[in-house]
C-alpha cells in the first residue's frame, strides 16, 4: 500500500514536470526540467522493483540526454522558443482521442502488482525458476539480457553503433551546406 | 470499485503523461521542444511496461536466499534496451537539429516551411 502511495506521488510530480516542459519557453529551463524529470523516473523505477532500469535511466536519461540537449542549445545559440498564443486544436483533439482509447484499453489489464496476471504466469515463470541454474547469474535481468536474449542485445548494439555513425557523419563535415535562396542563414 | 481504481490509477496517470508528451511533440514548432516531448512520451511508454512487470510483495529480480517472489524480469530487460536505443535516436535527432540550424538559421518548424516554400 505504502509503495502505491509513493508511486502515485512520484507520478503526480512527473505530470507537473511534463506540463512545465510543455509550458516553459526558455529552452535551458526545458533542459533542466527534463533532467529532473528523468531523475524522478529513475526513482519511480526503484519503487516498481526495477533497479537495473533505474540506474540505466539515471545514467543515460538524466546524464547523457540532458548533456546532449544542453550541447544542442549551445550549438544552435537559440535560447528561447517563439511564443505562440493560440492553442493548437488538432493535436489536442488527437491526444484526447488517443488517450481516451488507451484508457479504455486498460480496463482488461490486471491490477497493478497482481501476481496472477498472465505475464507473470507464462514466460517469466521459467526465467525466474531456471534462470540461475541455466546461466549461473543471480541477477535475472542480466541473465535474460545477455544469455536468453543475447541476440536482442546484439541488435541493440547495432542500432547504437548506426546512430553513432549517423551523428558523426552529420556533425563532422568539411563544408557547410546552405539551402539555396535562404538568406537568413548565418 | 475502489480496488479497480486503485489497481488502475497508475496506468491512467502514465497515459496522461504520455499524452502530455505527445501534445508537446505535435503542437510546439520548436524542434528542441519537440525532442523533449518525444522523450517524455517515450519514458511514459517505458513506465507503462515496467508497471506491468510489478508484483505485489515481490522484490527486484535478483535471486537470493530467503526470497521467493520476484518481479517480472522480462519487461525490465526489454525496456533497458528501449532506453538505450531511445537515447541513440535522440542523439541523432539533436545532430539533425544542429545541421538544420546551420543550413537554415532557424529551428522553428513554421519558419522552416516558409523558407522551403519560397525556394
Amino acid at each position: 500500500m505504502i509503495s502505491l502511495v509513493i508511486d502515485i506521488v512520484l507520478l503526480l510530480f512527473l505530470l507537473i514536470m511534463a506540463i512545465f516542459i510543455l509550458r516553459v519557453h526558455q529552452l535551458l529551463a526545458v533542459a533542466m526540467l527534463f533532467g529532473l524529470y528523468s531523475l524522478l523516473v529513475a526513482g519511480l523505477f526503484m519503487v516498481l522493483d526495477a533497479p537495473d532500469v533505474a540506474f540505466t535511466e539515471a545514467a543515460v536519461g538524466t546524464g547523457i540526454a540532458t548533456v546532449l540537449m544542453l550541447a544542442t542549445i549551445a550549438c544552435t545559440k537559440v535560447s528561447q522558443e517563439k511564443i505562440q498564443r493560440k492553442v493548437a486544436k488538432t493535436p489536442l483533439f488527437i491526444c484526447l482521442v488517443v488517450g481516451g482509447l488507451l484508457m479504455y484499453g486498460t480496463h482488461n489489464i490486471a491490477d497493478l502488482g497482481d501476481p496472477e496476471a498472465p505475464p507473470h504466469t507464462q514466460v517469466a515463470k521459467r526465467y525466474i525458476e531456471d534462470g540461475q541454474k541455466d546461466t549461473g547469474v543471480p541477477n535475472l535481468v542480466t541473465a535474460v539480457l545477455a544469455s536468453y536474449r543475447g541476440f536482442d542485445t546484439l541488435g541493440e548494439v547495432t542500432v547504437v553503433f548506426t546512430a553513432g555513425i549517423g551523428v558523426l557523419l552529420l556533425l563532422v563535415r568539411p563544408q557547410k551546406i546552405r539551402i539555396k535562396g535562404v538568406k537568413s542563414a548565418r | 470499485m475502489t480496488d479497480y481504481i486503485l489497481g488502475h490509477i497508475n496506468y491512467w496517470i502514465i497515459i496522461i503523461l504520455m499524452m502530455v508528451g505527445l501534445y508537446t511533440m505535435m503542437s510546439k514548432p520548436n524542434l528542441i521542444k519537440k525532442m523533449a516531448g518525444l522523450s517524455v512520451f517515450q519514458t511514459g511508454v517505458i513506465l507503462l511496461y515496467i508497471s506491468f512487470g510489478k508484483v505485489t510483495g515481490g522484490t527486484a529480480p535478483i535471486v537470493a536466499e530467503g526470497f521467493d517472489t520476484y518481479s517480472n524480469p522480462l519487461p525490465q530487460v526489454l525496456m533497458l534496451t528501449a532506453i538505450v536505443v531511445g537515447v541513440a535516436t535522440t542523439a541523432l535527432g539533436f545532430a539533425l537539429i544542429v545541421r538544420i540550424q546551420e543550413a537554415y538559421g532557424s529551428i522553428e518548424e513554421d519558419e522552416l516551411e516558409k523558407m522551403d516554400d519560397e525556394t
